[in-house]
């Protein structure tokens, strides 16, 4: 660790909600120092966000500090005036947004937002725009100064973004899930970039993420946050090797493993509201070695290394095994089998915009393909033509060897049953006015008229996507975001599908979650038999849940096999590169290893 | 994704304005059918049953009343597009002569209102969302909701009542024109009117700002230029309005074509001598040609307002311009 004095400390920070006086971040310290990058893991709702914005003195509606206090280079932020703060942010601390889409101003030119960051003279202004604008890899020429945001790419808006944090030379860079949205090749450049520019500057860095994979690869020193609290911090490799958090150790096993080696495991139930955070240690609930001294009081903070210090009384203690399914990695059909869906020659289009040619693709009875691919590479039409969302498409489309209409409008009901949908964001997917059962039973209704068992229809599918019978009561504001997208997969089941099309299903979930509910696909498709068409551009998580993997570039298939084959041998250059550029998740064997059952694969 | 724009735009624009000049002619067929072609005899509805069968013949021929319906349409429209709108029947003066002056009196008045109305209210709207629920922001909530219900005859008689015959005498209760006089010779004689319509058409612009305003404050685009330092100033003024203004043109559009109508109730109210007057009393008179005459021109402001609309909600939206 540096000697030098921290550009960063928190110390005691306490932030609530007004009016509840509910605490979102307590008790929260920590120091960064120049030219370190600090990790900050956890889940939503872990008050990550906020306590990001608490570096630069901004509490966001319905919050305030209510107590420690936040300093950099020595100067308490509480005891600056308005000017000072506004001197503050941008010049010595700098923010770079968890979505450059919506945080550039649609209606201002680049360079109009990237010279604003500076006062003073502007020649020297655009002088150093121009050279920030080339140490991030981008064109430094009016042309490009001239551009809105929406003649950028993603990855170039992102690049946009970190400019701008770094255009002031700061002393501190907060980045709150700068890569989330972004494809793996471009989150690798956003990365690269982000490591390159904290060396340059000797910037210290605090990196919010919920994705232990992308932090891993980046931080100096780690801490996992849970329920407003840092329950763990210390060096990457002291959190990596050892962690001494429960919390800790299964987030990491939540990651999904590129090279199928270790199991992915999800944690069960959801992090507690600020409104609703228990007595004793926050993750009691949720915690496997919990026993009942863990739900009186909140455990304070104990040194376990050399700066690696860890909220819980029972540090250290081995996990009981998790236990992960079994993993199929090859297409289990024989010689004879007829594929479910049978695709020959699919031409798809917007207007005279192909989006899909040449596509062919047969899926067989109780398998899961995965359609892998950044965004832009069609994979997404592909599973609506199969829906009969999308009709602008020509070519043969079978189910079960009988050809289907491009519009669902014109398939049989029989036919609108056999194939289900599910949705990437189930905040948007699950009608707000309805609750659960309702939302439930609208396929059913649809496809199959009246019904009398309507309870047990509900009952069924909830018990099948892991959700509680008082779910069913609820309305989808009422719930978390896994527990909405369990919602979206059991009213998809509730119409006894042979095929269930998930559309980028995890994407906009949290890494614990995601693994939940890949284990619950894994599960279904064990138990019911069924076939899945799992959409994503998160190649290590095709290993942990398909057995087939069709490789999407720019609208055509360009690789096709079992996974097993894919991932030892890949063909195609793409694929390798989608490969190379995936942050390759690796944890020690120990982690894992005391858990025998676990790795049954 | 060349920035070389413009191309989309004057597309866009050429087209907006073909819709227009669609408008325009959809107006003149619902113009000629209901005043000329009603079943009956609009000659004889006009003169009254004592009418000589002389006049009524010198009337018909005057009013193009020979030929088929069509052949009369297009006669008629021959006539409009190209200025020529007949003489008033009531003072037999050419139509455009008799209405010039009114027109443009109409016009200072519309014009001045909203050149105080909109600014303002925007001001105003963006205040409020400023200081989103605090008492000020009740108060206005309230006020302009009140303003928004009450008719515009009703707020006219309370200024009156306030500000020219009871509380206050400040301004005159009606127009009084001086002949060879321009109306905004007069400013004293303008303010009553000129505040009814400020007062009429304010309080829906500052809704729509309060409320688009809000949520480009609520935008991450306005965060992150505050957490980029920037002084509040330059986060309302270049970050914040010029995402808001794009829905208010709409809202502001709308008010100004209700201006239009809203200016007839307004300017019999005062006396004031514009298009809403004479309309009233080409009515009362029957006076044909200049009826037609002040409904088309109405028409065509209308059509003009929403393509000014149009123009600026596209001109705010960059993606719009940039387009090819």
């Amino acid at each position: 660790m540096s000697t030098a004095s921290p550009t960063l400390v928190v110390d005691a920070l306490r932030i609530v909600g007004v009016p509840s006086m509910a605490s979102i971040i307590d008790q929260l310290t920590l120091e960064v120092h120049p030219g370190e990058i600090l990790g900050v893991v956890g889940e939503s709702g872990s008050g990550k966000t906020t306590l990001g914005l608490s570096l630069l003195n901004y509490c966001k509606e319905g919050t305030k500090v209510d107590g420690g206090s936040v300093s950099i280079h020595d100067h308490d932020l509480a005891a600056l005036n308005w000017r000072q703060v506004r001197e503050l942010r941008g010049r010595t601390v700098a923010y770079i947004p968890q979505s450059p889409a919506s945080a550039l101003n649609p209606a201002l030119r680049v360079g109009t937002q990237l010279r604003e960051c500076l006062p003073g003279d502007p020649a020297a202004v655009l002088g150093r725009v121009r050279e920030v604008l080339r140490e991030v890899a981008l064109p430094d020429d009016d042309e490009f100064l001239s551009r809105y945001p929406h003649q950028l790419s993603g990855g170039q808006q992102q690049r946009v973004a970190i400019a701008m944090a770094f255009t002031a030379r700061p002393a501190l860079i907060v980045m709150d899930e700068p890569t989330t949205g972004l494809d793996v090749s471009t989150q690798e450049h956003v990365l690269h970039t982000v490591r390159e520019m904290c060396k340059t500057y000797d910037c210290a860095a605090v990196y919010i993420s919920h994705d232990m994979a992308v932090v891993a690869e980046l931080a100096d020193r780690i801490a996992v946050m849970y329920s407003g609290r840092i329950v763990e911090i210390g060096r990457t490799a002291d959190v990596l090797d050892h962690p001494s958090h429960p919390y800790t150790s299964r987030l990491l096993l939540a990651v999904p493993d590129l090279d199928a080696v270790r199991p992915m495991v999800g944690i069960p139930g959801n992090a507690p509201s600020p409104m609703a955070r228990p007595q004793g240690c926050a993750f009691a609930p949720r915690c496997p070695i919990a026993d009942s001294g863990c739900k009186v009081s909140p455990p304070e903070a104990t040194d376990v290394g050399e700066g690696h210090s860890v909220r819980c009384f029972k540090a250290g203690t081995p996990l009981p095994p998790a236990h992960a399914r079994p993993q199929r990695q090859r297409s289990v059909r024989t010689d004879g089998d007829k594929p479910v869906i049978d695709i020959s020659g699919l031409k798809a289009g917007y207007g005279k915009f192909t989006v899909l040619e040449d596509i062919n693709l047969s899926v067989y009875s109780g398998d899961c393909v995965a359609l892998l691919g950044e965004s832009g590479s069609g994979k997404t039409t592909l599973s609506r033509c199969i829906a009969g969302l999308h009709h602008n498409f020509t070519g043969g489309l079978e189910l079960s060897g009988e050809p289907l209409a491009t519009s669902s409008f014109k398939r049989t009901r029989e036919q609108r049953r056999r194939v289900q949908y599910i949705f990437q964001n189930p905040y948007e997917s699950l009608n707000p006015r309805r609750t659960v059962e309702e939302l439930i039973l609208q396929p059913v209704l649809a496809v199959r008229g009246k019904v009398k068992n309507s309870r047990d229809i509900v009952a069924t599918a909830l018990e099948r996507a892991s959700l509680r019978p008082d779910h069913a009561r609820r309305y989808p504001d009422q719930l978390s975001g896994g527990e909405r997208q369990r919602v979206a997969i059991a009213r998809a089941l509730a119409t006894e599908p042979e095929v269930l099309i998930c559309d980028e299903i995890t994407s906009a979930l949290d890494v614990s979650v995601q693994s939940s509910l890949v284990d619950l696909l894994r599960g279904l498709q064990a138990e019911m038999g069924l076939t899945l068409l799992f959409i994503t551009h998160n190649i290590a998580l095709v290993r942990n849940i398909a057995q087939q993997v069709a490789v999407l570039e720019r609208g055509r298939i360009v690789e096709f096999g079992d996974v097993a084959d894919i991932f030892d041998n890949p063909q195609h250059d793409y694929t390798r590169s989608l490969m190379s550029a995936t942050p390759n998740f690796q944890l020690p064997s120990q982690v894992y290893a005391a858990e025998p059952n676990g790795v049954a694969l | 994704m060349s920035r070389k724009g413009g191309g989309g735009m004057s597309r866009m624009l050429f087209r907006r304005s073909l819709f227009g000049l669609f408008t325009l002619w959809v107006v003149s067929i619902v113009v000629f059918l209901a005043t000329q072609a009603l079943p009956g005899d609009a000659a004889q509805a006009i003169l009254g049953r004592e009418a000589t069968p002389e006049r009524l013949a010198a009337l018909r021929a005057q009013l193009h009343l020979g030929g088929s319906l069509p052949e009369q349409y297009f006669s008629w429209l021959g006539h409009v597009v190209t200025f020529n709108m007949g003489s008033s029947l009531a003072s037999g003066n050419p139509v455009l002569d008799t209405i010039g002056p009114m027109v443009l009196n109409s016009t200072v008045l519309m014009f001045a209102s909203a050149v105080i109305a909109i600014p303002l209210a925007i001001v105003i709207g963006t205040w409020s969302a400023l200081k989103k629920d605090t008492a000020m922001d009740h108060v206005t909530g309230v006020v302009t909701l009140v303003m928004a219900s009450l008719p515009e005859f009703v707020v006219g008689v309370l200024l009156v009542l306030l500000l020219s015959t009871g509380l206050l005498h400040l301004f005159p209760a009606v127009f009084v024109q001086i002949p060879g006089e321009h109306v905004w010779s007069h400013p004293d004689q303008l303010a009553l009117p000129v505040l009814t319509l400020v007062l009429a058409v304010s309080p829906y612009i500052i809704r729509i700002m309060r409320a688009t305003m809000l949520e480009v404050l609520d935008s991450q685009y306005v965060q992150q230029a505050r957490l980029k330092g920037l002084p509040e100033r330059t986060v309302i003024w270049r970050h914040a309005i010029p995402n808001a203004i794009g829905p208010v043109a709409q809202v502001i559009a709308l008010q100004l074509a209700w201006l239009i109508g809203g200016v007839v109730i307004v300017e019999y109210l005062f006396r004031f001598p514009g298009i809403g007057f004479e309309l009233i009393d080409s009515v009362t008179n029957r006076d044909l040609p200049v009826i037609q005459a002040l409904v088309i021109i109405i028409a065509l402001f209308y059509v003009i307002v929403n393509l000014l609309a149009d123009v600026v909600t596209l001109a705010v939206n960059p993606k719009v311009r940039t387009a090819q």
